[in-house]
């Protein structure tokens, strides 16, 4: 591992102003990943500006009903906030399906979101990898990717995107906040992860140096009920092959509204605004919920070694959003 | 502050099991390896040092967190708990008493860290934190019992290569119910 320097931040624009100062430093926060990622040597920072201390540890109700939430509240304090638990039951489910009770305890809000992928290759110092090194090529493509992208990826890159958080802020509109070197700025999540094109190596639409302060979900009456599911090799403690987020609600058997994002199929959190698309006004049944699912998965193009997830995302669609319209119904 | 005379150690307090603890450290080192290499608290183990193994679990202000993830320079100032530390001088923890009483391991280097963590494990339930498998996640629910199931839920994250998982499951179980009796006896004593 490189040397690094080490510095506590005790407030926003001094943890800026030191990012600012230094293009080789990054933000810890848990350091689940970061510090995992100096061990391989995939990162190698010159210095580390610890924010846990900074006054952003808190998840607050918004005048509109909905919620702010400081960029280092950890994950087991986010899924564990009764008004979570409450407005935004599939949040909290995301949260504690994600790593084990001892990562949850680390990791904060901020890094989740910038949590890199767990490609194989990415982590493999010796693979080609376009996401670590431009350029260089996608050792994926043409090697190990049963657990790879079928949405859209492009030639350069097929990893995908490994939070399960993010996956349930992205049907629920969530907002990024950040402060940077030139001021504070916010993007909608679905801006905030970029598409992959040829650049895999950018990732988010945050500008240099800047630091995520809170992310903020709108009012949303309909994620009330609303429900996490994830599919992955064993029943705990691993990485997504497929996940979905969804809500929905029911008047008179017919869906007036409904928020639906993919986990694990694609490079950032997949908002599933097609299949949205389908079932606004539809019947709710399972007719409606599979051609809501193959709207959205009509875009499908997976590897030769991870057709199944077409598959079982359509499954996995169809059964969450069968199960809460079951729920409604009551 | 400048980059150029950035330092790359420190000397730092870190508080352990009470104690304070002087040295100075690398910032590369991470809180595992300077409670076994440098303050000889060997109960802690190191297996993967990746964080998925979970051998290296401690206490971090009184919260469960993996300590080859954790650097040192970042513990400073918290409040840190080590196997060393749990039980009261020679009586041991009800977590390790159970432990004991029921075969909760084989080879044994494991346990500490699956310790640790079902100790936080029982506080974070008992305190009605919800897990993956907690059913009614609305926080108006009827507290709900720490079943084997929540149990294999919780503790995920502390591997056994021996698999004595099952002796595991039965010892957490054992521990929370002689938590939740203290708890009510307390209480009762605080109403008489």
């Amino acid at each position: 591992m490189r040397e690094f320097g080490y510095q506590r931040a005790h407030d926003v624009a001094g943890a800026v102003a030191l990012l600012a100062a230094d293009p080789d430093a990054r933000y810890l926060g848990g350091g689940t990943n970061l510090v995992d990622l100096m061990k391989t040597g995939v990162e190698r920072p010159a210095r580390l500006v610890d924010v846990r201390e900074l006054p952003l540890d808190r998840v607050e109700s918004t005048t509109d009903g909905g919620l702010r939430i400081g960029a280092t509240v950890t994950n087991s304090d986010l899924a564990a906030d009764p008004d979570v638990r409450r407005r935004y039951p599939a949040l909290a489910q995301a949260v504690l399906a994600g790593a084990s009770g001892q990562l949850r305890n680390m990791a904060t809000v901020g890094g989740n979101l910038l949590q890199r992928t767990r490609c194989g290759y990415f982590t493999d110092l010796a693979a080609p990898c376009n996401k670590r090194a431009p350029g260089a090529g996608c050792s994926a493509v043409t090697g190990e990717h049963h657990n790879h992208a079928v949405l859209g990826a492009s030639d350069h890159c097929v990893a995908v995107h490994p939070s399960d958080m993010g996956v349930a802020l992205t049907a629920f509109d969530a907002r990024i906040s950040y402060e940077s070197p030139d001021g504070p700025g916010e993007a909608p999540i679905t801006d905030f992860y970029l598409p992959v094109s040829d650049t895999p190596h950018r990732e988010t639409a945050l500008p240099p140096g800047a630091l995520i302060t809170h992310v903020t979900l709108p009012a949303a009456p309909v994620a009330a009920r609303s429900r996490y599911r994830k599919v992955r090799e064993r029943a705990s403690y691993a990485f997504a092959i497929g996940s979905v987020a969804a809500a929905l609600t029911v008047e008179d058997g017919v869906v007036r509204e409904a928020r639906l994002a993919l986990g694990a199929v694609a490079s950032r959190p997949w908002r599933a605004r097609a299949a949205e698309a389908v079932l606004t006004g539809a019947p709710a049944d399972g007719a409606s919920f599979a051609a809501a699912a193959d709207a959205e998965l009509a875009a499908a193009r997976p590897l030769p070694h991870n057709g199944y997830k077409v598959t079982l995302m359509r499954n996995l669609v169809v059964s969450v959003l069968t199960e809460l319209a079951g729920e409604d119904a009551r | 502050m400048a980059p150029a005379t950035s330092s790359t150690s420190s000397a730092i307090t870190l508080n352990i099991n009470g104690e304070k603890h002087h040295l100075p450290v690398d910032h590369r080192t991470t809180l595992l390896d300077a409670l076994r290499e440098r303050l000889d608290l060997t109960g802690t183990k190191k297996g993967c040092d990746q964080g998925q193994c979970g051998a290296c679990t401690v206490l971090v202000d009184q919260r469960r967190a993996v300590s080859c993830l954790t650097l040192a320079v970042a513990a400073e100032g918290r409040e840190i708990t080590t196997i060393e530390g749990v039980a009261e001088g020679d009586e041991l923890h009800p977590v390790q008493q159970a432990f004991l009483d029921l075969d909760g391991y084989q080879c044994g280097y494991c346990t500490p860290g699956q310790i640790c963590s079902a100790i936080a494990v029982i506080e974070e339930h008992a305190a009605g934190r919800p897990s993956a498998v907690t059913e009614d996640l609305s926080p108006e629910a009827a507290p709900q019992p720490l079943t084997p199931e929540e149990i294999r839920e919780r503790m995920s994250g502390n591997l056994c290569r021996c698999g004595a998982y099952v002796s595991i499951v039965r010892a957490v179980a054992r521990a929370a119910e002689a938590h939740a009796e203290t708890r009510t006896a307390g209480a009762k004593e605080t109403t008489a």
